[in-house]
């Protein structure tokens, strides 16, 4: 059997494989080379402002945060950890309620340490964004169990 | 009573877990905030839903962002006078640890107000505050 590529292992793991990602509602529309689609339909829950019922920003942060990291793990040649190390959002206008938010997220550098990600959330396509983003994440963290243990100097 | 009154009156009842109570997804997160000798501080109260990695096992970056965004708009709200609630602009997130699945602590500070915006930073704890997992850098617009 060939080996899983990463973007294999996306298609494996969202939304089921993370489990807050899951626990939200999640899905994967789409993966391919350095990119990723999330989409995470609407739930009462997501209000931040009771009054206005636009979703919290901390909705957006995670479904940027799950695309962003998927676009990452897509863009490499073969599957090591990766963490975020810092991710800035910009909120350009409030999300509408009841509706569904989708994230697309591309990984436009990847060095032999990290990897670049800018990514885009809305809900009326990419050239309206509800936010933007941008984030990078450290490639074979030191946070590392998903790795092969180190062989044994004889 | 409307969303302010409400507010206002957990304010002056000195009752923050009430404040956070009037946020439907700081409620549904189990995001909760009470009082030390330092002031302020916003409680994640642990879940196994918050995991973003089970293999660390660690939670996830997003819910560990909106515990930083949440903790600085309940500070933001606690300390302010403001007749509107504030509203996030930007916000930089740092991921200084994995998270692991307990309990999360979070303490806000104003680094600068002015008239119209507020810069805030937040650290996130676990073990002790001298050891944060996560700091977040935000913007927030108060008019």
């Amino acid at each position: 059997m060939p080996r899983k590529t990463p973007i294999d292992l996306v298609r494996a793991i969202v939304p089921r494989g993370i489990p807050h990602a899951g626990a939200l509602g999640c899905e994967l529309v789409s993966v391919e080379k350095g990119r990723a689609v999330v989409r995470l339909p609407w739930r009462e829950e997501f209000v931040g402002n009771p009054e206005t019922r636009a979703p919290s920003g901390g909705v957006i942060t995670t479904l940027i945060d799950t695309a962003a990291g998927m676009a990452a793990m897509a863009a490499l040649d073969e599957m090591v950890p990766i963490a975020t190390l810092d991710l800035r959002i910009e909120y350009l206008k409030p999300a509408a309620e009841g509706r569904t938010i989708e994230a697309a997220a591309e990984c436009h550098k990847v060095t032999r340490t990290i990897a670049f990600v800018r990514a885009w959330a809305y809900q009326d396509g990419r050239d309206d964004p509800v936010a933007t983003a941008s984030g990078t994440f450290m490639l074979d963290s030191s946070d590392a169990v998903l790795r092969p243990p180190p062989k044994k100097r004889p | 009573m409307n969303l302010l009154e409400e507010l206002a009156a957990a304010k002056l009842a000195r009752d923050p877990a009430a404040m956070a109570a009037l946020f439907p997804y700081a409620r549904y997160l189990g995001l909760g905030a009470r009082l030390d000798e330092a002031g302020l501080v916003t409680v994640l109260r642990h879940d196994p839903t918050h995991i973003g990695n089970p293999v660390l096992p660690a939670l996830h970056g997003g819910v560990v962002g909106a515990a930083l965004e949440t903790a600085a708009l309940f500070h933001l709200m606690w300390a302010g006078d403001s007749a509107r609630l504030p509203k996030i602009v930007t916000i930089t997130f740092e991921y200084l640890r994995s998270a692991r699945p307990r309990d999360l602590f979070a303490r806000a500070e104003v680094t600068k107000q002015g008239r119209r915006v507020a810069h805030v930073s937040v650290a996130a704890w676990q073990d002790e505050p001298a050891r944060p997992v996560a700091a977040a850098h935000g913007v927030f617009l108060l008019t």
